[in-house]
């Protein structure tokens, strides 16, 4: 473990796709162990900021410094980066080609070079702790929405990593799954996880989140806890935003 | 609606089994071939020309044909002027399979081709991780060839000008097909490189190639290549027809690919670079697997052309089985048996790429994993 006590800051980070100024003037800190809501209208740059935090998208402009490594260029620095940083995705995004099993152990033994049998005996322990070890052996087409979700979870979880990112991810599951997956995020949150989510589940972000953040246009134009955020808001686009999603 | 399932009250509606799907032949017949006018018509007049032709190929090719007993085509119509002449296959085997290479040393081209058919059918069967199984058949290629030319301690070294027949079209085939797989990635992964070096590279060579008649590549093989080497060097024919061959097939192979590359979603090489995965094991162990799957029909088409186009080396002196045939029947003895000659090649060459063809189905529905 390193000194640092943030997991994650992020100072004055500008990003533009093109000529396309989708980032400005970020700015944010998170500490270990903290949960972040980023919420905010579609095409507000949410993704983009937190796939600037595992480089799966570069910034031009700024520092992000994410575990003590700051995010350049460096391919090596990068790495390093990508194996604390677990990260979620809406569509799942697993292999369909590997087995349950085969996703959760694919990196631990190609990137961190663990034995097969002690990867597996890892991968084992967390589709048990997303209540599905029984679809080991199963393909990821042959799972429902949720499970697949949670195995995204178990999957990004094998590589043990100290900060995870949540790109919206119950928004493509039907409503009756949405829950087993939150569950199993809200177990992670109380385990400690430094997390940063981007989700509209209002009642997720009361219960588990430490601050929620509200961006539109490419800016963070609100931050606040929870239930300050929800009973309180102070911005006007904050606000109808919130009667928006709350109808 | 039914009506009947409102007889019972809700939850309780029986399981029912399906209706019956397995109607009869008769039923089958009337559903599938006489279902309307025009497509009974149709059926009758296919039946009418299966019947024109099948029966008498039948009794060309198997019951009025000349298997033994005649050594020359004359003897062939003595014994049955009617028949297809197969004794000139029979005394001519040899030929067909192993081309010139010195009779005395066949058991080397048998024990090669063992080697390489036991290799090729374990690499196939058991579809080991696609890059082992390319390497262990390289290896039985090289190891193959070595003991076709140089053969082992003390053996006669066989010259490839030697080489003619199914045996040379299996080396040219085979080789263009295991050398070309690799190289069509590499191909593929250069033209969508981001880096402009190997794309425009990989862009080039590929239009280059495709641009270009086979043939045309053959005829470079043979001839202008010698201007470019420097005096002197006696660059083996045979091989410089490989490596033509080979890239040829490449340059196919690796648009195959590249559309497989393409239907790939963006998601999975962002799952991949999240997880740390590098390039190349994102490439190796979640990409091209499922690239290549994706490609599958249009690689194996792509072999299946390959294999076919070997018979072109003909044109530039190498003995094929067409070129070994043409030989043939220009021998007096054997003089114009050319439908023998063309439905005896036809049916080695439709064996082999109709398994083919079957394997890549085989492996499609292998590799299907439900999505
Ligand atoms: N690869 C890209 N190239 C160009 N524009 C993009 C790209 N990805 C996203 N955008 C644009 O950037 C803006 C922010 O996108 P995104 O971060 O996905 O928003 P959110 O996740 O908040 O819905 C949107 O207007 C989107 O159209
Ligand atoms: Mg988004």
């Amino acid at each position: 473990m390193s000194e640092e006590k943030n997991a994650i800051e992020i100072k004055k980070m500008h990003k533009w796709y093109g000529d396309f100024h989708v980032l400005r003037d970020i700015d944010l800190t998170v500490k270990k162990g903290e949960i972040i809501v980023v919420c905010g209208p579609s095409g507000s740059g949410k993704s983009t900021l937190i796939r600037c935090i595992n480089r799966l998208e570069e910034h031009q402009q700024g520092d992000i410094i994410v575990d003590g490594i700051e995010l350049t260029n460096d391919v090596k620095k990068i790495d390093e980066v990508r194996r604390e940083v677990g990260m979620c995705f809406q569509h799942f995004n697993l292999f369909p080609h590997l087995t349950i099993l085969e996703n959760c152990t694919l990196a631990p033994i190609w990137v961190r070079g663990t034995p097969k049998v002690e990867a597996e005996e890892i991968a084992m322990n967390f589709l048990e702790k997303v209540k599905i070890p029984e679809q080991a052996a199963k393909y990821p087409g042959q799972l429902s929405g949720g499970q697949q979700q949670r195995v995204a979870i178990a999957r990004s979880l094998c590589m043990m990593p100290r900060i995870m990112l949540f790109d919206e991810p119950t928004s493509a599951l039907d409503p009756e799954m949405i829950k087993e997956v939150l569950d199993v995020m809200t177990d992670l949150a109380k385990d400690g996880m430094t997390m940063i989510v981007v989700t509209h589940e209002m009642g997720f972000a009361k219960q588990v989140a430490d601050r929620v953040i509200f961006m539109d246009v490419g800016q963070i134009i609100e931050e606040n806890t929870p239930h300050e955020f929800f009973d309180n808001p102070q911005n006007e686009r904050t606000k109808l935003f919130l009667s928006q999603i709350l109808h | 609606m039914s009506e009947q399932t409102r007889e019972y009250p809700v939850g309780e509606s029986p399981e029912l089994p399906a209706p019956n799907h397995q109607p009869g032949a008769v039923k089958w017949v009337m559903e599938n071939l006489f279902s309307s006018i025009p497509n009974g018509i149709v059926t009758i007049l296919g039946l009418a020309f299966l019947y024109m032709v099948i029966p008498p190929f039948i009794q060309w090719a198997f019951i009025d044909s000349v298997v033994l007993g005649a050594e020359s085509r004359q003897e062939c119509n003595a014994i049955n002027p009617d028949g297809a002449c197969w004794a000139f296959i029979y005394r001519r085997w040899d030929q067909f399979v192993y081309g010139f290479y010195p009779a005395d040393e066949r058991w080397r081209v048998n024990i090669s081709f063992i080697l390489v058919a036991i290799i090729v059918a374990i690499a196939l069967v058991e579809r080991l991780r696609a890059i082992k199984g390319i390497i262990w058949v390289a290896l039985a290629l090289v190891v193959a060839c070595i003991i076709l030319i140089v053969g082992f301690f003390g053996l006669e070294r066989v010259p490839t000008n030697k080489f003619g027949g199914f045996m040379l079209t299996l080396i040219i085939g085979l080789t263009g097909i295991f050398a070309s797989l690799p190289i069509g990635i590499v191909l593929a992964l250069s033209r969508l490189s981001t880096l402009p070096i190997f794309s425009i590279f990989a862009t080039i060579f590929i239009e280059f190639i495709r641009g270009v008649p086979l043939i045309t590549l053959l005829f470079i093989a043979s001839t202008l290549l010698s201007y470019f080497l420097p005096p002197g060097t006696n660059f083996d024919l045979l091989v410089r027809v490989l490596i033509m061959v080979t890239l040829f097939s490449a340059a196919y192979l690796a648009e195959v690919i590249r559309g497989g590359l393409a239907a790939i979603p963006r998601g999975q090489y962002e799952a991949a670079d999240a997880l740390g995965l590098s390039y190349w094991k994102s490439m190796r162990l979640v990409i091209l697997p499922q690239a290549l799957k994706i490609s599958i029909p249009g690689i194996v088409s792509s072999f299946i052309g390959l294999f076919k186009d070997t018979t072109l080396v003909l044109i530039i002196g190498l003995l094929d089985p067409l070129g070994i045939g043409q030989a043939a029947i220009a021998d007096v003895k054997w003089i114009a048996l050319s439908n023998e000659l063309y439905v005896f090649i036809a049916i080695f060459f439709f064996i082999f790429c109709f398994s083919m063809s079957r394997y890549s189905l085989y492996l499609e529905r292998k590799l299907h994993t439900g999505h």
